[in-house]
């Protein structure tokens, strides 16, 4: 399925070690992975899987001890702020709490402007930065009118998730992070993020890299489905591959441990 | 073994209004059954199993209903009553992130002992050890934690602790609100293990198990009843509820299910919009018109009560069973 | 913002605090305006005056216009000034040793006793018993009496300049009252004076003002210091954390007090002024800010807004002063009261061993309470001295402490009751 498509990010021997002596800890342990531009692909793991720390390495936040990342084919030049900046053109991150992810002293307005300058929109006359933010806002349903001069913490869970994509609305990258967005989400509401994503994925060609302790939702949602355990990579494939049929150890008891509607769900494994 | 009728109560906040959490709820268990409660936060569930122990403080109020567990009748019992006599003997209630409840400075056993003289101060050391060894053998835990303090257990152990301890003294009827929802899917595999043991092997009579995730509901309840601001929306048995709701809400809740299984391929996911009212002042009419696909005029207008279908179904809409089908099949 | 403003006065305690506290200010502000007595003005001739209403003798006798009462207990009072219970005691034992009964000695009527004493004793009598030195003890008691019961007033005798004898110039009967809003000079001394004379009221004042600044300007100092280095070592980490908490361990290991005892020796006693000392004070107790700050921030460093701020390419200025200050704003300002409020206290320390500012210009809190132990007003009894002073160094505090509680309930609502 994404054989032939570009590659968008790729990495080889990504490892990430904390502290050192007695407290050395290796969050992510040389790692190898080939991401394809419009692809959407799931790292699945238990907490303490290294998953978000690798996430972080991919978004540029932490800097990997050893191994390369490479972006588009080119290795990945991150080493000054400019740089950091033309990367964070594009790739983006939406995250999982939306209550700690907004400054709370800062107004939606504020929030959304920032997007508009950062893709270099910080010239443009009032009306047209207003009409940005509309459409954005519209985009997730939310209305614009109703939001100016608000706080971010006077919105419900679920409104402030969809702000999260409004903003990546406007800031169109080419790879989007998702960390558990749907984690904190009314069972209700989850489909509705779900569906944001996969339009603006349509909409603007993003790929869309999922970061997930729910295997239901990577099955769900991935083509490309990579099982984390103790920072390495135990099983990779296609959804179906991995989930329908596993072939690791790991990968069967975390299905198997999953409670199932459709098939019997087996208790005696435990 | 459980039933309640017609239960009201409410929160009062700091500036005196009220909020109706469980607004006549009704309910019944028989011996041997495990009912689950589904919602989303904010539905009440977790009000409601407070609500079932008889047990209130400020600032939940008791206003209306009845509970009888067993025969027993303990609406209007004082708390220092129930706190005595009912709980943990009668009902044992398991909250929340139970396993937090846990003094990181005693030891197990020290714990269980603290737990059974505030119930019987009559017993000695030496019978609480005892008990205590021959309870967690029959539920499948090692004896070795009763010495251990809790920092040295996993997340799961000491959930699974934490319902060994609350069932020591043969309650007849576990109430559990989402306990295996801060675990890894392996602990959680357990605890739901421990629990259809406890109902299987007649430890404990009868269960409530409350969650907002519904393939593990499936899998633990024989009835479901789904709750929505305050009320209950649908009563069906587990299969049912799952994979034939009646309810608009209930249907919406069942398909935002994601389960990694090849079934869910063929099921699109749905979402209903908007957000739960808010009890301070709950709407005239049904309460879920205003996100319902399906209301009509005069939803938003008269309060609707639940409807019995059959033996064991019921489900609170003004539409038709048949309205409601063909509702379902054609649109979506 | 605004909610935050409504919700901080709201509480009760920051209320109560805030409100001592500004009471507190007022009085220090307009009270100079209103009484204009010099603090520092030695006006008695003596030392330790205990609080009281001080009338001018010569300017009550020379009143315009004295009245004349006739009170009924008037006599009593007089009696019962001079006459102790332990003086009284001793006229009973030394009527009884004489052979009065004792059934007839009430000493509660002093007027009887009196009028008993004065036809029985003598004080050439030696009774039974009774040693040399009791005698002359007696014999002073019949002389502080004397002329008690009198109801003939006194001469007033003015020397005449020619023939240098005493003239009569009047009589000031007993039954002779001046009007106080008529007498000259009447000073009331609230909380008497001190060892060197010096009226405490004006000078409590005075000293609460000079103490209260000292704590600002060491609070501010402190304050700043501990969230420039606490923000640093937060944020940056890696060499700068290590290179800052290594000074910081120096300043813990460095028992504080004992640091600003030293420095504020070596400064001497002619460079030490108000302001010098809370400098002092300021550099050297940033510590726990510090600390404080750092660990604030160091958990705010990876919170998802930073992450978003980061990715949205914002410069580390800009994420120190919009992501993290605000968070820690209200940490900050708690940590500025209870500055304060340890810096009044140090100041208050320091000046008690006489290592505060000088002692010639302006009054402390901390100097007050060095005068009145160097000069003994505890041993002494003299609690006007040292009780105020004491009060008022803890009034203040505690007013801090409680505006500090408040805003702790406020921005941290798990501590609500």
């Amino acid at each position: 399925m994404a054989s032939n498509r570009n590659l968008c990010l790729s990495g080889k021997g990504v490892t990430k070690v904390f502290g050192f002596g007695r407290q050395r800890t290796v969050a992510v342990d040389h790692v190898d992975f080939d991401f394809h531009e419009g692809e959407i692909i799931s790292l699945v793991g238990e907490s303490g899987s290294g998953k978000t720390t690798l996430a972080k390495m991919l978004l540029g936040l932490i800097n990997t001890s050893e191994g390369e990342i490479f972006f588009q084919g080119q290795k990945r030049d991150i080493s000054s702020g400019a740089k950091k900046r033309e990367y964070w053109k594009n790739i983006q991150a939406i995250f999982q709490d939306p209550y700690s992810a907004f400054n709370t002293f800062h107004k939606i307005d504020e929030v959304l402007l920032d997007c508009i300058k950062l893709r270099g929109g910080g010239k443009l006359p009032k009306e047209e930065k207003v009409k940005l933010m509309t459409d954005a806002c519209n985009f997730v349903n939310l209305k614009f009118a109703e939001l100016t001069n608000k706080y971010p913490f006077e919105l419900s869970g679920g409104q402030m998730q969809r702000l999260m994509i409004a903003r990546i609305f406007l800031l169109k990258p080419r790879i989007l992070v998702a960390d558990e967005p749907t984690s904190m989400v009314d069972a209700c509401s989850r489909a509705t993020i779900l569906d944001y994503l996969m339009k603006l994925r349509e909409e603007i060609g993003m790929t869309l890299i999922f970061i997930t302790h729910d295997i239901g939702l990577a099955y769900y949602v991935s083509d490309t489905v990579y099982i984390m355990e103790h920072g390495r990579f135990v099983e990779s494939g296609t959804a179906d591959a991995v989930i329908l049929r596993p072939k690791e150890p790991y990968t069967r008891r975390l299905i198997n441990d999953v409670p199932k509607i459709y098939e019997e769900w087996d208790l005696s494994t435990v | 073994m459980l039933e309640v009728r017609d239960l009201t109560t409410k929160y009062v906040t700091r500036y005196k209004e009220d909020v109706y959490a469980v607004d006549h709820v009704s309910l019944k268990i028989e011996e041997g059954k495990t009912l689950g409660i589904a919602g989303e936060s904010g539905c009440g569930k977790s009000t409601l199993a407070l609500s079932l122990m008889g047990y209130y403080f400020p600032p939940l109020h008791y206003t209306s209903g009845e509970i009888i567990i067993d025969g027993q009748n303990i609406t209007g019992m004082k708390a220092d009553d129930v706190r005595k006599s009912i709980l943990g003997r009668e009902i044992a209630y398991i909250p929340q992130a139970a396993m937090n409840a846990l003094n990181p400075t005693r030891k197990i056993i020290d714990f269980i002992g603290d737990v059974v003289r505030a119930h019987d101060p009559s017993w000695t050391k030496q019978m609480i050890n005892d008990h205590a060894r021959a309870s967690f053998e029959r539920l499948g835990l090692p004896a070795e934690v009763l010495q251990k303090y809790p920092v040295e257990l996993s997340g799961g152990m000491k959930q699974r602790t934490v319902i060994a301890v609350s069932v020591i003294l043969s309650p007849k009827v576990l109430i559990a609100d989402e306990p295996s929802s801060a675990l890894d899917v392996t602990s959680q595999k357990m605890v739901i293990k421990m629990l259809r043991d406890l109902m299987d092997t007649g430890f404990i009579k009868a269960m409530i198990f409350i969650t907002h995730e519904l393939p593990l509901l499936y899998n633990v309840a024989d009835e479901i009843m789904v709750m929505y601001a305050g009320q209950i929306v649908e009563h069906a048995t587990a299969k049912q509820a799952v994979f034939d709701p009646l309810h608009p809400y209930a249907k919406g809740l069942m398909g935002s299910i994601i389960v990694p299984e090849s079934g869910l391929r063929s099921a699109k996911l749905t979402a209903i919009p908007g957000s739960p009212p808010n009890l301070k002042n709950p709407p005239a009419g049904c309460r879920f018109a205003e996100r319902c696909k399906y209301a009509r005029a005069d939803c938003k207008v008269m309060s609707v009560p639940l409807y019995d279908v059959a033996y064991k179904r019921a489900y609170r809409c003004v539409l038709t069973e048949l309205e409601l089908r063909r509702a379902y099949e054609h649109g979506e | 913002m605004k909610h935050i403003f409504s919700q901080v006065f709201h509480s009760g305690k920051f209320l109560v605090g805030f409100t001592i506290l500004g009471i507190l200010l007022l009085i220090i502000v307009f009270y100079p305006l209103i009484v204009r007595h010099p603090p520092l003005q030695i006006i008695g001739q003596g030392t330790f005056f205990p609080p009281g209403i001080y009338v001018s003798t010569y300017d009550a006798i020379n009143a315009p216009t004295l009245y004349t009462l006739n009170l009924d207990d008037a006599a009593v009072r007089r009696i019962e000034n001079r006459l102790s219970q332990e003086d009284r005691v001793a006229m009973q034992e030394w009527l009884v040793a004489f052979g009065v009964p004792e059934s007839e000695i009430d000493i509660t009527n002093t007027e009887q006793l009196l009028t008993q004493w004065e036809t029985y004793y003598d004080p050439d009598l030696r009774l039974t018993g009774m040693t040399f030195a009791r005698m002359r003890y007696f014999q002073r008691v019949n002389d502080s009496v004397d002329g008690l019961l009198s109801t003939s007033g006194v001469i007033i005798a003015a020397r005449n300049p020619e023939t240098n004898e005493l003239e009569e110039t009047g009589i000031i009967k007993q039954t002779d009252f001046a009007n106080i809003g008529q007498v000259a000079n009447v000073r009331f001394l609230a909380l008497g004076t001190d060892n060197f004379g010096r009226d405490i009221m004006p000078q409590l004042v005075a000293a609460a003002g000079v103490s209260l600044l000292i704590g600002v300007i060491a609070g501010i100092i402190a304050t700043a210091i501990g969230l420039v280095l606490g923000l640093l070592a937060g944020y940056v980490g890696g060499l700068v954390d290590d290179i800052i908490m290594f000074v910081t361990n120096l300043f813990t290991v460095i028992p504080t007090f004992v640091l600003l005892i030293l420095i504020s020796f070596s400064i001497g006693q002619e460079q030490r002024g108000a302001v010098t000392i809370a400098m002092v004070i300021g550099f050297t107790s940033w510590v726990w800010t510090a600390r404080a700050v750092r660990s604030q921030v160091m958990s705010l460093r990876d919170r998802d807004h930073v992450n978003l701020s980061k990715l949205s390419g914002h410069p580390i200025s800009r994420i120190i002063f919009a992501d993290i200050l605000p968070y820690i704003a209200s940490y900050v300002v708690m940590a500025f009261i209870l500055q304060v409020s340890s810096g009044i206290l140090a100041e208050a320390q320091l000046s008690i061993l006489g290592l505060g500012p000088r002692t010639t210009d302006t009054p402390t809190l901390g100097l007050m309470m060095n005068w009145s132990m160097i000069y003994q007003a505890h041993i002494l009894g003299n609690w006007w001295a040292y009780l105020p002073v004491l009060l008022t160094i803890a009034l203040i505090t505690f007013s801090m402490n409680l505006m500090n509680t408040g805003l702790d309930q406020v921005f941290n609502p798990a501590l609500r009751d």
